[in-house]
């Protein structure tokens, strides 16, 4: 069988489609728990981007990136979910279009 | 030994403060008693010490205890003359008599409270005697003041303790009224005695007794003219006037009277009275030069002497009998003054002080028998009762009404024949003062002493004894020898006051010593003695060119001294027949003449006619002033009150139409004036990620067309 050898591009395929469908949750999805998610996808996107990137240079730093990436987004998510229940107490629900406070 | 003078009103003094501070609180009567009478007791040892030796030394001293006010620059007549005062204290004969008669009838005086007070509570015996001491050293700086400034302090402190000892009794209205009485007349005396104070420095440029002497000594003599002198004068007898109680201002003396009885002896008869007298002898040089106004001291003394005597013979209190009779006495000591008779004033002051305090100390006898009574018509038949009481009052009234050879026909004569020298009016108006002075003397005595014991039959009056004795017969022994120290020349006698006094009253003064205290006398002071003595000798006969009263005749001089003793004898023997053998008589003649009558009770209605003008006119412009104080001041007040109200009303509306309007206005610009920006500002965080998107897209869509854009330029940039 003829094996098609994984070249970055398909990485970089990969990561560029995870990306869109992440931008494409955050733009229209209205539950905010949805759009953690999607960041979450944007984040591992880049991710997947560095680590590729990291293996095709053979140069580390890109995967020393994606660990800090993944601890930073840990700690956004939890800061995130902190907000968000905080939201959900105050509002009765999760509707992102309810958060307009700084309507000019 | 003179640098201690200042010891002599420091004595009392300390007796003052050692019983206002602790006597009242803490001090049994006995320990106050002592504490003031050996104070008294110093200063008079002293006193005659000082006197012994002004006696061997006619030099006058002058001892400065210390700075009080340091030089300040001032303008006057003699130019350019520091306004300089220190505390100078002047010893010099005047003072020496004048120390004397203080500390030595203030002592018996002294005593005399010690049993008359002992009704007292403890706190007012001390205060009582406080007072009384303060005085006696008020007094002595007064009468050993070296210029006018001290002498003031002096002055006004003797002003102060004569207010609060009228006031003693403070329970009682009519004293407390009388006190009042007697600082208010004595506040006018104060006003001319300040003037006079600053007109003298303004015309000698210093305040110095002797300097001030010496000043006037130089100006000419203003025999027809009203010029600067003389209104120094004139306001300095105001002062006098006041203090003296002369016409107008003898209203207080009579009212003062509501002290107690030994305050009216020492203050109110002896010593403080006396100090218009001594004012105008211890200036004889300046008032020499002022013949106008020593014509009208002359008259004045006569008149009041006159009056207050004719208001003496009707009234029915003891004790205002006396005060009129001091008003009277006090009237002829003006006289000489007036006449250029100084010593003679000087010594009917030291006379007329023995032997009016012995009859106000009996008049107190009297009031203490007869359980606080004063009034002359319940009195009658005390002979019996007081022997002791009724012979030294007897000698007094002997001595006052001028019975040879007691004290009071010495001086009296001496300046009865003054007056006969100078001007025959003013002796005939002496003359028929001194008639009713023995006349209402001896009513006096009458009334008190002879016909039936009117008081309360259950009580036995009871005599002076002891501490009360003792004073009234000291001052008797004083009013029989105390004439002696002035025998006129008529008589074979020397007149030994006269000379003791001549050195204070010389127009140029023998040199005086400066003596400061704490400091050996200056080298060549007895040097100094013998070239005074030399002096002085020439100074008499400038003396007696100085008042030239003309001399009566050696026959003259003999009929006057019998006639004065004949009057004395009259007015006796007029007051024995009208309220001993014949009483009925005095109601009879003041029924047939009842306005002389009526005017006399009534004091010639002065009081009537003070309280219709000055009293009532005062209070009247009080009204008026207040009135004007409601009306025009918190009129104004109120105005400009509302004016600030309206300004701070304009101010109000200005602020808030004005200055907060261009601030909301500035806001509200802002606020509208972003109306289309606002509109991106949806809150959405949606929206916000879209926008960042589209610019990372538009972004990368210029990166990525960033070579053709540069293509493009570089044709553009080419093309010319």
């Amino acid at each position: 069988m003829h094996v098609i050898p994984i070249t970055p591009y398909h990485y970089l395929v990969l990561a560029a489609a995870l990306f869109t469908i992440g931008v494409i949750g955050v733009m229209v999805r209205r539950n905010i728990i949805i759009l953690f998610m999607s960041i979450e996808l944007m984040l591992n996107a880049v991710n997947l981007n560095l680590v590729a990137f990291s293996r095709l240079y053979g140069h580390v730093v890109g995967q020393v990136f994606a660990l800090f990436i993944v601890a930073v987004a840990a700690a956004e998510a939890a800061v995130g979910l902190g907000i968000l229940l905080a939201f959900y107490r105050n509002k009765e629900t999760l509707n992102v279009d309810e958060v307009n406070l700084l309507r000019g | 030994m003179t640098a201690l003078v200042w010891l002599l009103p420091a004595f009392p003094a300390a007796g003052a403060a050692l019983n206002g501070v602790f006597g009242i609180r803490w001090f049994s009567r006995t320990v106050t008693a002592a504490v003031a009478c050996l104070s008294m007791l110093a200063s008079l040892a002293l006193a005659i010490v000082a006197a012994v030796n002004v006696a061997r030394v006619p030099l006058a001293r002058t001892v400065v205890l210390g700075d009080w006010i340091p030089a300040i620059p001032a303008v006057t007549s003699n130019g350019h003359l520091p306004f300089h005062v220190a505390w100078t204290l002047l010893m010099d004969p005047l003072a020496a008599v004048m120390t004397l008669v203080v500390t030595g009838i203030g002592l018996l005086i002294h005593v005399y409270a010690t049993a008359y007070m002992r009704e007292e509570s403890r706190g007012s015996y001390a205060r009582f005697f406080c007072y009384m001491n303060l005085f006696c050293a008020f007094m002595l700086l007064l009468v050993l003041g070296g210029n006018f400034l001290v002498l003031f302090v002096g002055w006004e402190g003797v002003g102060l303790c004569s207010y609060l000892l009228i006031g003693f009794w403070y329970q009682k209205t009519s004293a407390v009224d009388a006190g009042r009485k007697a600082f208010i007349v004595n506040r006018i005396g104060d006003w001319g005695f300040v003037l006079g104070i600053m007109a003298a420095f303004l015309a000698f440029g210093t305040l110095d007794l002797q300097g001030v002497a010496a000043a006037a000594g130089h100006w000419p003599i203003e025999r027809a003219q009203f010029g600067g002198l003389s209104i120094i004068c004139l306001l300095l007898f105001v002062g006098a006037a006041a203090k003296s109680a002369q016409i107008p201002l003898y209203v207080w003396l009579p009212d003062a009277m509501e002290g107690p009885t030994p305050v009216s002896a020492l203050i109110h008869a002896a010593t403080m009275v006396t100090a218009g007298v001594y004012i105008v002898a211890r200036n004889v040089v300046l008032f020499s030069h002022a013949p106008l106004v020593l014509a009208i001291i002359a008259i004045v003394g006569a008149l009041t002497a006159l009056m207050a005597a004719s208001i003496a013979v009707v009234q029915t209190d003891i004790k205002r009998v006396l005060a009129y009779s001091t008003i009277s006495q006090l009237g002829l000591m003006f006289l000489a003054a007036g006449v250029g008779a100084v010593s003679a004033a000087v010594f009917h002051l030291v006379t007329h002080a023995f032997f009016k305090a012995l009859l106000f100390l009996g008049s107190g006898v009297v009031i203490h028998a007869m359980a606080g009574e004063q009034d002359m018509r319940r009195m009658g038949g005390l002979k019996r009762y007081l022997p002791l009481t009724f012979v030294t009052m007897v000698i007094g009234a002997l001595a006052i009404a001028g019975a040879p050879p007691l004290a009071g026909f010495f001086s009296k004569d001496e300046i009865l024949l003054q007056a006969f020298g100078r001007n025959r009016a003013l002796w005939a108006l002496g003359s028929l003062a001194s008639l009713l002075t023995a006349f209402y003397m001896f009513r006096l005595i009458a009334l008190t002493f002879y016909g039936p014991y009117k008081g309360d039959a259950a009580r036995e009056p009871h005599d002076a004894r002891g501490a009360m004795a003792v004073p009234l017969m000291f001052l008797a022994i004083g009013t029989i020898v105390v004439g002696f120290i002035g025998i006129p020349r008529t008589l074979g006698g020397a007149n030994a006051i006269e000379h003791f006094l001549a050195p204070s009253f010389t127009e140029t003064r023998p040199a005086s010593v400066a003596i400061i205290a704490g400091q050996p006398d200056p080298p060549g002071t007895a040097e100094r003695v013998a070239e005074a003595r030399a002096e002085l000798a020439r100074d008499r006969a400038a003396h007696r060119a100085a008042f030239p009263v003309t001399e009566v005749t050696q026959e003259r001089a003999w009929a006057l001294m019998l006639l004065s003793a004949l009057i004395a004898a009259t007015g006796l023997a007029g007051a024995w027949r009208f309220y001993v053998t014949h009483p009925d008589v005095p109601r009879r003649a003041a029924e047939r003449s009842s306005a002389l009558h009526a005017l006399l009770v009534n004091d010639y209605y002065v009081d009537d006619l003070y309280h219709a003008t000055i009293v009532r006119g005062t209070f009247a412009a009080a009204r008026e002033f207040w009135r004007m104080d409601l009306r025009v001041i918190d009129a104004f007040v109120n105005a400009w009150g509302i004016g600030t109200r309206v300004l701070a009303w304009i101010s109000h509306v200005v602020d808030k139409l004005g200055v907060d309007g261009v601030v909301n206005a500035t806001g509200w610009t802002a606020g509208e004036g972003s109306f289309l920006v606002r509109r991106g500002q949806t809150g959405l965080v949606q929206n916000y990620a879209l926008l960042i998107l589209v610019g990372v897209c538009a972004f990368l869509t210029l990166y990525m067309l960033a070579p053709g854009l540069e293509l493009m330029r570089d044709l553009f940039a080419a093309r010319p």
